[in-house]
């Protein structure tokens, strides 16, 4: 060991002290945060700025008066809700399609890994071209999807372009596109459970749904957790499909937290009120992060306390 | 193309050739008077041009931010011509619309010495030059020691000219004594009326004249024609919903966006009796006649539809119905284009106007060498170029609209569109109130029209929430 150290010492030319050993380990994480740490505290300074691009010379700090305007702004509320809205609806829907899918090709046979592959390619689709490619789908004039709209009796459906079915649309764009990555995570999950459970319960002839709700939904929470967790955390954040589709209209229909920041900063060049949305966004996102966190350690926990 | 003509006049510029060889040459040659008049000029620029000193900056090399764009095409297909004239080397960035302006902000506002010039919208320069990102060009213009004597400034169309000019003041006149030249027009566009000559011949309509009778002419194509709609304008959520045919017919109707009070102070303008009658008509034309899906509609939307025979008209950009008249287009060859004034009491036409623009970057290594750059590229030599040879319509020079060439290619295949021009041109220019807050209030007005045309809510009310949500926006940025 030591005669190693000897070659270290000789090799490199000089030598890291026992003490300062770990801070030179550390170091490279210690830079990752740096980066991630410098541009959010910038965002949290410019938050409490009253700064326009445009106006420079009108820059001061103005302590909290873009969060307090945000209270009487019913620009604001609108994006919260329809900001949340979105992410409930998105996640709960890809959760019950993804569930559903993972239990259809739970069984390992060539056709289910074959089908599961091929489930995954619009994962691989950038969301902004999935955005533009629906919107091709649902032209009124040309649309496939219009067309089908039309076969059932919705002649005049006007998609994205109506503030009655604008978030409808795009939540269909969104389940499309992340429906596959709950179905691929929960269908590891589904795969990976231990199997003497499920052989007992069939010795004992016990029906279908209370296995699935007693031992498979149970076993699998820690994956749906997991699941929700990234796709909550994505969705709530959602800027593509939105901005391509419908720029956050029609009117404020969809004027999501992302949506609304962007046009703020690189339309308006209102940086104050952009980072103040991104500072309440990135708040949302460490509170839902934190309850989903809990809420998964204590099933380890309890998992754990079982076995 | 004309290199022997070129080769001829200079000859007689050089003394080489007398008046009569030179005439007789051109003749031989099937030049008609006109052309040759415009070679003569070009020529004479060049001789003159001998007095001044393009190689002053030989051997500095430029960065250009461009949009991708036919004048970006034009410029860069004539770049060498720059290049041998002057000795400074250029490279480029072409970027698409889409993410064009996103980059302009980011590299200004972080300050980056990346970029020397770079192209923009007048109304871009708004923002950049209170924030310090650009140059006011007048240092340049009016020194005669680092402008061509052949540059011609007065030769810009006077509209075009005083709208890339601003003093800065939230609400002061574009053009005005004291104004800052934030950039050099390079092309611009006029919003006018381009329609469909066999759609309204089939139903036997006539080329509307005014607002109403635009709106009764898409209704009965919307009607008759059996799949296409009347009237093509933009609708998406965006400051470019309000600028082309919507606010040119709003400006004819001696409405404004906002009001200057004696003490400086702004307000929106959005609630007089006109304005609500005005939004009415328009929201009843898009309700009746307009795209489906309107609210999603951008140039490029409003544009494809009238050359693929999706639409019968479209009240927009001039030079998207000459480029939806071109090419691979179904409908190429069967547009035409009329000025358009939509106020019945108006005498004559007030487009707004784009105008793509070179300004530079006050961040630039090399300010001198980038102004070369920028006369050259707005000089009348590379205008003739662009207009006569590429797609660079439409120019900003008065000389080039006189040019014989350029009008007879514009009238041989671009039914109505030098006419247009012709009347529409001197009411053309910016109709918003030059000010910080430009894309806040066009923002939320488009947002509006799209409520408005959805049912969302009334006109009335619309415009009166508008109003009252732009006052407290100003006054919270100081300038209410």
């Amino acid at each position: 060991m030591a005669s190693t150290a000897n070659q270290r010492k000789a090799a490199s030319g000089f030598r890291i002290s026992r003490k300062a050993l770990p801070y030179v380990l550390s170091l490279p994480a210690l830079l990752v945060c740096i980066g991630i740490l410098v541009p959010f505290l910038t965002a949290v300074v410019y938050s409490f700025q009253r700064y326009r691009l445009s106006q420079p010379w009108a820059r001061q700090f103005n302590w909290g008066d873009n969060y307090i305007n945000f209270m009487s702004d019913p620009g604001f509320w609108n994006t919260l809700k329809i900001s949340l809205i979105y992410a409930g609806t998105t996640v709960t829907l890809e959760l019950l399609l993804g569930l559903g899918i993972a239990l259809l090709l739970q069984r390992r046979s060539t056709l289910n890994n074959f089908v599961s592959i091929m489930l995954l390619m619009p994962l691989m689709t950038a969301p902004a071209l999935a955005a533009l490619m629906w919107k091709l789908m649902t032209n009124p004039g040309f649309g496939i999807l219009s067309y089908f709209a039309g076969l059932i009796g919705l002649q005049d459906f006007r998609w994205a372009s109506s503030p009655d079915t604008a978030l409808l649309t795009v939540v269909l764009v969104d389940i499309w596109v992340y429906t596959p990555f709950i179905m691929i995570l929960l269908l590891a999950g589904l795969r990976s459970l231990p199997t003497q459970p499920f052989e007992a319960a069939a010795l004992d002839g016990v029906p279908r749904t209370f296995v699935f709700f007693r031992i498979t939904l149970p076993m699998l929470t820690p994956y749906i957790l997991t699941a929700t967790l990234f796709r909550l955390l994505d969705s709530i954040q959602q800027f593509d499909i939105i901005y391509a589709m419908t720029q956050g209209g029609p009117g404020d229909t969809l004027t999501v937290f992302q949506v609304e920041a962007y046009l703020n900063f690189f339309q308006s060049t209102n940086v104050g009120r952009s980072a103040a949305l991104m500072v309440i966004l990135w708040a949302i996102t460490y509170f839902l992060s934190n309850v989903f966190i809990k809420h998964w350690l204590r099933l380890r926990e309890r998992a754990r306390g079982e076995s | 193309m004309y290199e022997k003509e070129k080769d001829l006049i200079g000859a007689f510029l050089r003394g080489e050739v007398d008046r009569r060889g030179m005439l007789k040459g051109l003749g031989a040659m099937g030049i008609t008077a006109g052309t040759a008049g415009t070679l003569f000029n070009m020529m004479s620029t060049n001789a003159h041009a001998a007095d001044f000193d393009w190689k002053a900056h030989s051997g500095k090399s430029l960065k250009l931010l461009l949009n991708k764009h036919p004048y970006a095409d034009a410029m860069i297909a004539n770049l060498q011509t720059f290049k041998d004239l002057t000795g400074i080397e250029v490279t480029y960035d072409v970027f698409p619309e889409d993410v064009y302006f996103d980059k302009v902000t980011a590299a200004l506002s972080s300050g980056s010495t990346e970029y020397d010039a770079f192209m923009t919208g007048a109304y871009m320069t708004w923002t950049y030059g209170p924030a310090g990102w650009i140059t006011d060009l007048n240092e340049w213009i009016k020194d005669p020691a680092k402008t061509n004597p052949n540059y011609a400034w007065d030769d810009f169309l006077p509209g075009v000219k005083n709208s890339c000019a601003w003093n800065g003041t939230p609400g002061g006149v574009l053009g005005s004594e004291d104004a800052k030249q934030w950039c050099i027009p390079w092309g611009y566009e006029q919003n006018d009326l381009t329609y469909n000559r066999t759609m309204l011949d089939k139903i036997g309509g006539k080329v509307p004249g005014n607002l109403d009778e635009l709106i009764e002419t898409a209704g009965k194509a919307s009607k008759d024609l059996g799949g296409p709609y009347g009237i093509g304008v933009r609708g998406s959520r965006s400051w470019a919903t309000i600028h082309p045919g919507f606010l040119s017919g709003y400006a004819n109707y001696g409405q404004k966006d906002l009001n200057v009070s004696a003490d400086g102070k702004l307000s929106a303008a959005m609630n007089t009796a006109e304005s609500r009658a005005f939004h009415a008509k328009w929201v009843q034309m898009i309700q009746e006649s307009g795209p489906k899906d309107w609210s999603t509609y951008t140039w490029y939307q409003v544009g494809t539809d009238l050359g693929a025979g999706a639409s019968a008209m479209m009240f927009d950009a001039d030079i998207l119905g000459y480029f939806m008249n071109g090419g691979t287009n179904k409908e190429a060859g069967n547009l035409a284009f009329a000025s358009f004034a939509a106020n019945p009491a108006a005498t004559s036409a007030t487009p707004n106007i784009w105008i793509w623009s070179l300004a530079m970057s006050n961040f630039s290594k090399d300010k001198d060498a980038t102004w070369y750059f920028m006369q050259w590229a707005s000089g009348a030599e590379h205008a003739i170029f662009g207009a006569t040879k590429m797609d660079f319509v439409n120019p900003v020079r008065q000389s080039v609209w006189k040019d014989e060439i350029f009008r007879e290619r514009l009238n041989k295949s671009y039914a109505g569109y030098v006419d247009m021009f012709d009347k529409s041109a001197p009411g053309a220019s910016i109709k918003f109130t030059p000010q910080p807050l430009f894309f806040d209030v066009t923002t939320e007005w488009a947002s509006t029209l799209q409520k408005m045309v959805a049912k969302e809510v009334p006109v009335d009310e619309g415009l009166d929430m508008l109003v009252q949500s732009i006052d407290t926006q100003l006054k919270e940025a100081g300038l209410g």
